[in-house]
């Protein structure tokens, strides 16, 4: 069988259980942003701030980072591996894919890099 | 009734084309495999695989009106609604994603490939008792809805993935017959089998399209069978 | 006229149960072989069987014995099943049965854990003496699917050479008739080959595409026995065709005789089990051949069902849901789709179909092909490398009438024991007999015909004519001169098709050629069937004849012997010596 060098967890089980894991990540985080939102009452420039500066929220908020990253990664590598094949462009293909695959990577890296700077460059 | 099939003769056709036939049915709802009889009366050049006709051998698996499904045991009535009336042509496809060798018969090659890449036979290494090797009746329970798969391809042919991937996705027949090996108390192979099932396409390009269950001419569910494997997978790589 | 040669030490025609486990055996023993298939091997006919396979194993009832089983199979056949035949089969049955569980054959199970049996019909215990057995180990009623992929798989691991979708299309001789191997087409590219072996074994099944109604597969066209006939081998008993009592009326599809063994019944129009009348003590359990003649006396004589009298009804709803979906779930499904009609709350309509050809070509337990009766004191003359197993060959171990569940312990055991037989042949070093160029062109010959026709009858319409002919005329009740205008029939049919036309010529997956072939190979069946029948002047197990009610031991406790060169009918003696037990001897037989 086959194990792609290009998959984040090098193996369909793990790859799979990021996929889940980074969801729950996202979603609890999204649920608890909106009911926070809908309980803050009024909020100004510097309640977010002191909101978001707290330790909970900057370990949250890279927990947040770090997992749309890897949930980007392993669905969009998921895309590129189902579109990008010989079936749509020959011969082409892997490099076709290659190149996909550098830019995705690339692009997260940078979202990466500069959410963390966001997060943590501020306090 | 109209009937529109898909005819490629790799003779003599630079490409595929749809050919239309006027059938007489005297109004009776007949099978698709006996409209398609009754095409190859009027042009004998028609080709498509049939061998039992009555849904156990898995030979007349083709596209009926956008459906994957036996021809002969779907009636006109069930194939899309105003069919047996006449209201609308019946339109017969080969399976979608194998190659066509001519007209409604595919090259079933890749499909019979991922079946043969899950080891589909019994592995014991115990030797064999002087008579059956028991079973319960429960352990034996646990085998059924999998191991009455008639290989037809309806399910692996109607699932995306396997489009796309139809050589490192085994494909939902592939994975039904997995399961049906890993679930039967009379084989040992479990660890082996669930080893080369781990990788990222094999088992888990499966994203729960559900194509599968929806076509299946048996009523199988190939679905819950990969999300019994993928249950056996997290326990033993947890 | 030269082709490419593949050559093998054995090649099976035919994937279906006894081809594959033929080939099975001699993959295991390391000889180089393949099995040709002119469909991919489990679309082959043994998926349709559905009751189960019987044999003593003991399950149901842990006194049971082969031996009861081999009475059983012995009175079936009406005497003349070969009883050394029937005593192998019987006795080796349970070690073939457990293979096949070792093998991963999913057998439904008792509560003790073994295999579950069912009752059938035919079946008792104490020779006779103790009442209805249960002896048929039962899938569900999927049996003959469940042993067809598992004998698929495990070829599959054995490295059998499969040629999937190959139709072997003719024997090849040398200039003394020993058999060199077939002409084979590919049928997806359409081209022909000659594959050359030491032994060439007919797995081919059996025929019923020869009666316009039939529970058989669209393949079953009688290609084996059709390849004999025409390099002038003899045939066997063939006017023995089984009608299966429970086909689903119009579309013939078949309803296992599981069905009455767990339970069910027959009932004519006013709704009365009429099977107590004809068989007071097995009742809907008696052998086949009595149950499908009562079934068409009711519908004669007026009792029959639906606008035209001419069904009657398998009640199964007393048995309750549960049963039918656990016990009898297939036969639910193809009751709702070819009957419209739902097991659990209505009575199926059913009426006899052809379903099985008890004759075929003659062999003995290792399944080399007989060429010529040894007679009373003689022994039997082999045809050189070739074999035949399953439905095709006639051991005979089913006689006039075959017991229901013994198709496919047939298969298993005579599949085993010719592969047996070849490898331990192999080993010994088999003679690899060459053809001559004239002897590959004599076997081309037809397949030259067909491709260079130009004009004349089409294939579908002259198949239709044939197969109405064999219903009409050599139905379930036969008479004298309604067959001989059978027999002129077909002999005019002869005529027709050497001349008809194969329009399509192309190559690549051309049908047309295929059912053309086909054709051929049932109009030679058809013929054989037809001028044995006639000639056979006693009424026996399957073959029932107005003019002849009687069975006459005196004259035709004999297999017959149709020879096709002469086209002319003979006898052969049966065997009534089983090596282990006493000879069972014929007496009346009464259900």
């Amino acid at each position: 069988m086959v194990t792609p060098v290009t998959s984040l967890g090098r193996n369909g089980l793990y790859d799979w259980l990021i996929q889940r894991v980074s969801a729950v990540i996202i979603g609890v985080y999204l649920i608890f942003m909106l009911g926070y939102l809908m309980t803050a009452g009024d909020l100004d420039f510097a309640s977010w701030k002191a909101f978001m500066g707290s330790i909970c929220m900057q370990i949250a908020n890279t927990l947040l980072v770090i997992a749309v990253a890897a949930h980007t990664w392993v669905g969009l590598w998921g895309v590129t591996t189902d579109y990008l094949t010989s079936l749509t462009f020959g011969k082409a293909a892997t490099g076709v894919r290659l190149i996909a695959q550098v830019a995705i990577a690339l692009a997260l890296v940078v979202y990466l890099l500069w959410g963390l700077v966001l997060i943590w460059g501020g306090a | 009734m109209k009937v529109s099939i898909y005819r490629y003769n790799p003779e003599t056709d630079r490409e595929p084309s749809m050919k239309e036939y006027e059938v007489d049915t005297q109004g009776k709802d007949l099978m698709v495999l006996d409209i398609l009889a009754l095409v190859k009366e009027q042009d004998q050049s028609l080709a498509y695989r049939r061998s039992c006709r009555e849904g156990v051998c898995g030979s007349d698996g083709m596209n009926m009106n956008g459906k994957n499904g036996l021809a002969c045991i779907t009636p006109l009535s069930q194939v899309a609604p105003g069919v047996l009336e006449g209201k609308k042509p019946l339109i017969l496809r080969p399976l979608p994603g194998l190659p066509v060798i001519r007209d409604l018969v595919v090259d079933m090659g890749m499909f019979y490939n991922q079946y043969e890449k899950v080891q589909p036979y019994l592995q014991n290494n115990t030797p064999a008792p002087a008579i059956e090797r028991l079973q319960s009746p429960e352990e034996r329970a646990k085998i059924d809805g999998l191991y009455e798969c008639i290989l037809c391809a309806c399910c692996s042919t109607s699932c995306p993935s396997f489009w796309w991937n139809p050589d490192k996705f085994l494909g939902p027949a592939a994975l039904l017959q997995s399961y049906r090996f890993l679930a039967d108390s009379r084989d040992n192979a479990t660890e082996e089998r669930l080893s080369k099932l781990d990788d990222p396409f094999s088992l888990f390009r499966c994203h729960g399209i559900m194509n599968c269950v929806s076509v299946c001419p048996k009523g199988l569910n190939p679905t819950r069978a990969i999300g019994h494997i993928r249950s056996m997978l997290l326990e033993r790589g947890i | 006229m030269s082709i490419r040669t593949i050559t093998f030490d054995a090649i099976v025609v035919g994937g279906g149960g006894a081809g594959m486990r033929a080939s099975l055996q001699m993959a295991q023993s390391g000889f180089k072989t393949a099995l040709i298939s002119k469909v991919f091997p489990t679309r082959s006919h043994t998926v349709s069987a559905q009751g189960g396979i019987t044999c003593a194993i003991a399950s149901a009832d842990p006194n049971d014995d082969w031996r009861w089983h081999m009475y059983d199979t012995v009175k079936g056949s009406d005497y003349i099943g070969d009883q050394d035949a029937i005593e192998y089969m019987c006795n080796v049955g349970p070690e073939a049965v457990f293979e096949l569980d070792h093998m991963g054959l999913p057998f439904s199970r008792t509560e003790e854990g073994r295999i579950y049996q069912r009752p059938f019909g035919g079946q008792s215990k104490n020779f006779g003496e103790g009442g209805q057995a249960a002896r048929t180990c039962a899938a569900a009623d999927r049996t003959g699917h469940a042993l067809l992929h598992t004998l698929y798989q495990q070829n599959l691991k054995n490295g059998t050479q499969f040629y999937n979708e190959w139709y072997a299309a003719e024997l090849v001789k040398d200039d003394e008739g020993n058999v060199c191997g077939v002409i084979a087409i590919d049928i997806e590219s359409g081209e022909t080959v000659f594959f050359k072996a030491k032994a060439t074994v007919f797995a081919t099944g059996g025929s019923g595409r020869i009666y316009a109604s039939t529970t058989n597969a669209l393949i079953n066209t009688g290609d084996g026995v059709g390849m004999a006939l025409r390099a002038g081998l003899p045939v066997q008993d063939i006017e023995m065709w089984q009608f299966h009592p429970t086909g689903i009326a119009g579309a013939g599809v078949l309803v296992t005789e599981g069905c009455r063994g767990e339970g069910g019944y027959l009932i004519n129009k006013d709704g009365e089990r009429f099977m107590e009348r004809y068989a007071p003590n097995a009742k809907d359990l008696a052998s086949r051949d009595v149950v499908a003649r009562s079934m068409m006396m009711e519908i004669l004589d007026g009792r029959g069902a639906g606008p035209d009298g001419d069904h009657v009804f398998l009640k199964l709803d007393h048995l309750g849901e549960e049963v039918l979906h656990s016990r009898l779930p297939g036969i639910c499904e193809l009751a709702i789709t070819f009957a419209q009609t739902d097991p659990v709350k209505e009575p199926i309509p059913v009426v006899p179909t052809c379903h099985y050809m008890m004759g075929g070509i003659p062999t003995n337990v290792h399944g080399q092909a007989i060429k010529l009766s040894g007679g009373h004191e003689g022994e039997d003359q082999f045809v050189n490398g070739l074999f035949a197993v399953g439905e095709v060959a006639c051991v005979s171990v089913h006689g006039a009438n075959r017991l229901g569940g013994n198709s496919l312990l047939d298969l298993v055991v005579f599949g085993r024991a010719a592969g047996l037989f070849i490898e331990d042949q192999l080993r010994q070093g088999m003679t690899q007999y060459e053809p001559t160029d004239a002897n590959i062109d004599e076997a081309m010959a037809r397949l030259n015909r067909w491709e260079s026709s130009t004009g004349g009858e089409s294939v579908p319409a002259l198949r239709k004519e044939l197969q109405s002919v064999m219903q009409n005329h050599f139905g379930v009740f036969r008479k004298g001169d309604l067959m001989a205008e059978g027999v002129a029939k077909l002999a005019d049919l002869r005529k027709r098709i050497a001349n008809a036309h194969l329009e399509d010529k192309s190559g690549p997956f051309n049908t047309a050629r295929i059912e053309a072939l086909e054709l051929d190979n049932l109009l030679e069946v058809a013929e054989a069937t037809a001028i044995a029948a006639e000639g056979r002047t006693e009424s026996r197990g399957a073959h029932s004849r107005y003019d002849y009610p009687d069975r006459d031991d005196e004259n035709w406790l004999c297999h017959s012997i149709f020879d096709p060169k002469a086209k002319k009918l003979g006898k052969r003696d049966v065997n009534f010596k089983p090596k282990t037990v006493d000879t069972f001897q014929p007496k009346a037989r009464t259900y």
